[in-house]
């Protein structure tokens, strides 16, 4: 996943405009035909959100902020899992929360009581989208002292198509599946598995009770993203945590020092 | 889902890729390449666009979407394979140092303008 978002931003740069390059809008080569000019345009279509991301992540980066990208399908389980992680990991680690969704303010309320400060976003006032976009985040940090925080969490919409697409400036991402939903989640979604860094099958507790195959589950996450960090975890009774907080505070650790 | 928003900025950069000297040329085709791996329903995209480009220079015009295949690379044993299955561990040696070359593309590759000075437009 690094890889492949590696690679994205070799492309932007490469297309960028307005960067000094003398290619700017060189890369117009026009070609006529018959009846109509063709005009070699090669830019990404996300460019805007790329550069908007590229220019979220120097700010994160000057402001030694590490900022993970939480994403997940709607009821698998996230804010009660962001809820426990942040109350185990406030004592240690300054943090705060961006919460989108697209109406209600439900998961910020109940994030708000872990003490960290939360800046909820309700898509429907950025067009009803289905996931954070770079600029979105970027006008939620308005609202956030990044020079107090060493971390910052961004509680996606829940959604495992759009959010994959949309670099938001992020260190690292994570995506939370929960033992409730079918193991064949991470084939039906490949790409939410292929960018991210990390998963959390979470609801473990409740696996007594399920037909789940965990085994099929893993195997599946590690034909398609084999590098990936996987941990069970169920947020309710806090099972795995340690595993999965001493993986986040690692990351942390690498990037601020 | 967020087609939309996608189709809108495929007419945005389009409209900004009219050279200076064809201003106000109306776009006839737009070429894109859509990665397999990207999270964009053609079909969907297709119906935005024609809903979103009325009244812009892209109004009317066709947009065409090629598919690019997922193609991988493995870093270990240089090989180079197609997958039409999310696995990406090396079909080869079983390596897991496998890099995507291609699949998740969401370019503007060309547009293609209508050419009002053509000679082929002229009567006679």
């Amino acid at each position: 996943m690094i890889t492949s978002l590696g690679e994205r931003h070799l492309l932007l740069r490469h297309h960028e405009h307005g960067h000094g390059h003398d290619h700017g809008h060189g890369d117009l080569i026009e070609t006529k035909t018959r009846g109509s000019r063709r005009i070699k345009v090669v830019k990404r279509v996300l460019d805007a959100n790329d550069i908007t991301a590229g220019r979220n992540r120097e700010l994160f980066a000057c402001k030694k902020v590490f900022v993970l990208n939480m994403m997940s399908s709607p009821g698998s389980g996230k804010t009660t899992t962001l809820e426990k992680t942040l109350a185990r990991l406030m004592p240690e680690m300054k943090a705060a929360v961006i919460v989108g969704d697209i109406c209600t303010t439900n998961d910020a309320d109940r994030l708000a009581s872990s003490g960290a400060p939360v800046v909820q976003i309700n898509t429907d006032q950025f067009g009803g989208d289905c996931h954070l976009a770079a600029h979105v985040i970027e006008k939620a940090l308005d609202g956030i002292d990044l020079d107090a925080i060493d971390l910052l969490i961004v509680e996606n919409i829940g959604n495992l198509v759009c959010p994959a697409e949309f670099d938001i400036g992020e260190d690292k991402r994570v995506v939370v599946l929960s033992v409730t939903e079918g193991e064949d989640k991470p084939a039906k979604y490949p790409l939410m598995f292929r960018v991210c860094d990390a998963a959390l099958i979470n609801k473990t507790d409740l696996l007594p009770y399920l037909d789940y195959d965990l085994k099929a589950a893993e195997e599946t996450i590690a034909r398609i993203n084999p590098g990936m960090s996987v941990f069970k975890i169920s947020a309710k009774t806090e099972d795995g945590f340690d595993a999965w907080l001493d993986w986040l505070k690692d990351q942390v650790r690498v990037k601020l020092g | 889902m967020h087609e939309m928003g996608i189709a809108l900025e495929v007419i945005r950069i389009a409209g900004e890729s009219i050279p200076a000297e064809h201003a106000g040329a109306r776009i006839e085709r737009i070429n894109l390449k859509v990665g397999k791996l990207a999270a964009v329903v053609a079909d969907s995209l297709l119906f935005c666009f024609q809903v979103a480009s009325k009244d812009t220079p892209a109004e009317g015009a066709e947009l065409v979407i090629e598919q690019i295949p997922v193609k991988l690379y493995c870093r270990d044993c240089g090989r180079q394979w197609t997958v039409e299955e999310p696995v990406f561990v090396c079909n080869g040696c079983g390596s897991a140092q496998v890099e995507m070359i291609s699949g998740r593309e969401l370019d503007i590759d060309t547009i293609e303008l209508v050419d009002e000075d053509s000679d082929d437009n002229q009567p006679g």
